[in-house]
């Protein structure tokens, strides 16, 4: 008996859209596309008792910032809004913010209250480049609100970050963050950039006051 | 003189024998791009913004300690003061060094030193409870951390 030869039976791909659709679907709602942001911070590490001939830093050297429990804002012994944080820590930072074509490089007045500064070698500027000792110290309390806290950080992140995008600027024309990603030779701009402003923000070991 | 027969004009059906292959290639899209959801979140947190925000990369990397108060549901065992959530369950600053080394022995030890600490923590808060865990991650050696927030897009600079 010759059996007849049967075809093999195409399969119905119709519903695979359907399939596919599904799955797609259950991928759309489950995703979520959010990307993490925020501001990257590293912590000092712990000691378990803080040395005792800790070296004095020079008061006019220092930019004090202190929030207590009410959201108030003491700059410097002033009251002063977070809003002008940001202007108040980058003329700090710059040293002497009354001439332009001496920014961030402020010469060595003892007499004045501007913070110290040091000599240098930094590359793309040449020997005895002067470096502001600047530094700024922030202290809250733990009755303080965590979004007070961040605002204060982000203003003195962004002090920095105008500063060096003018330094930038004056120099190789481009802003910092552009230099930073830029090519090899720019990444080395942008070190120099950052040895000649140093972002130094230190924050004390936290108080308790006034709950 | 009409030489060509007048055909009766319809159009004829769009075909759908391409559907599924568009379709997959969402699929794939939406599968190679997706995060699964690895915690159910037992905290409230609206997370501040920011100007100066950087982008956390490799997420595999990353860490999460969410600090709120409980969600509604939750409020009438644990009240509505801000509580700390790691991985699945609430917590106390002191189980902080025993999750850090959880993480680290997930992770491949070369990769160790990139973790990063992202704290998800709500506005409302007060620093009391952040400084507490900053304290046990230094303790801890986990010392990158990330403050999370959203970020502020500049009016100025869109002008």
């Amino acid at each position: 008996m010759a059996r007849s030869k049967r075809e093999i039976q195409e399969i119905n791909a119709g519903s695979m859209a359907d399939i596919a659709f599904l799955l797609l679907i259950f991928f759309l709602v489950t995703t979520t596309m959010d990307v993490d942001t925020g501001l990257m911070r590293v912590l000092p590490p712990y000691v378990e008792e803080p040395p005792e001939d800790q070296p004095d830093v020079i008061k006019r050297n220092v930019f004090v910032v202190l929030a207590n429990a009410a959201d108030n804002l003491l700059v410097e012994d002033e009251y002063m809004q977070v809003e002008d944080l940001k202007d108040a820590a980058k003329e700090f930072i710059l040293g002497k913010p009354n001439d332009p074509t001496d920014m961030a490089f402020p010469e060595f007045e003892p007499a004045s209250n501007k913070p110290e500064s040091y000599d240098l070698v930094i590359k793309y500027w040449g020997a005895n480049k002067l470096v502001s000792k600047q530094i700024i110290s922030l202290q809250n309390d733990r009755g303080t609100s965590y979004e007070l806290y961040i605002a204060i950080q982000d203003a003195l992140a962004s002090a920095y970050q105008e500063v060096r995008d003018e330094v930038a600027k004056e120099r190789f024309g481009k802003k910092f963050d552009d230099l930073a990603n830029g090519n090899p030779e720019e990444q080395e701009q942008a070190k120099a950039v950052k040895k000649l402003v140093p972002q130094r923000i230190s924050e004390a070991e936290p108080k308790d006051i006034g709950q | 003189m009409q030489i060509r027969k007048k055909k009766q004009k319809s159009v004829p059906p769009v075909s759908t024998a391409s559907l599924p292959d568009i379709v997959f290639m969402l699929l794939f899209f939406f599968m190679v791009t997706t995060v699964m959801r690895e915690t159910s979140l037992k905290v409230v947190h609206i997370i501040p913004k920011a100007k100066e925000v950087a982008k956390l990369e490799r997420k595999s990397l990353v860490a999460y300690i969410h600090i709120g108060p409980p969600l509604k549901p939750l409020q009438s065992i644990y009240g509505t003061e801000p509580r700390i959530q790691l991985d699945d369950a609430f917590a106390t600053p002191k189980d902080i060094p025993t999750f850090v080394e959880s993480v680290k022995s997930q992770t491949n030890e070369a990769e160790v030193p990139l973790l990063t600490y992202s704290l998800k923590v709500d506005r409302e808060t007060k620093m009391g409870i952040v400084v507490d865990v900053k304290q046990e991650l230094r303790k801890a050696q986990a010392l990158k951390i990330n403050y999370s927030t959203s970020k502020i897009v500049d009016k100025e600079a869109l002008q």
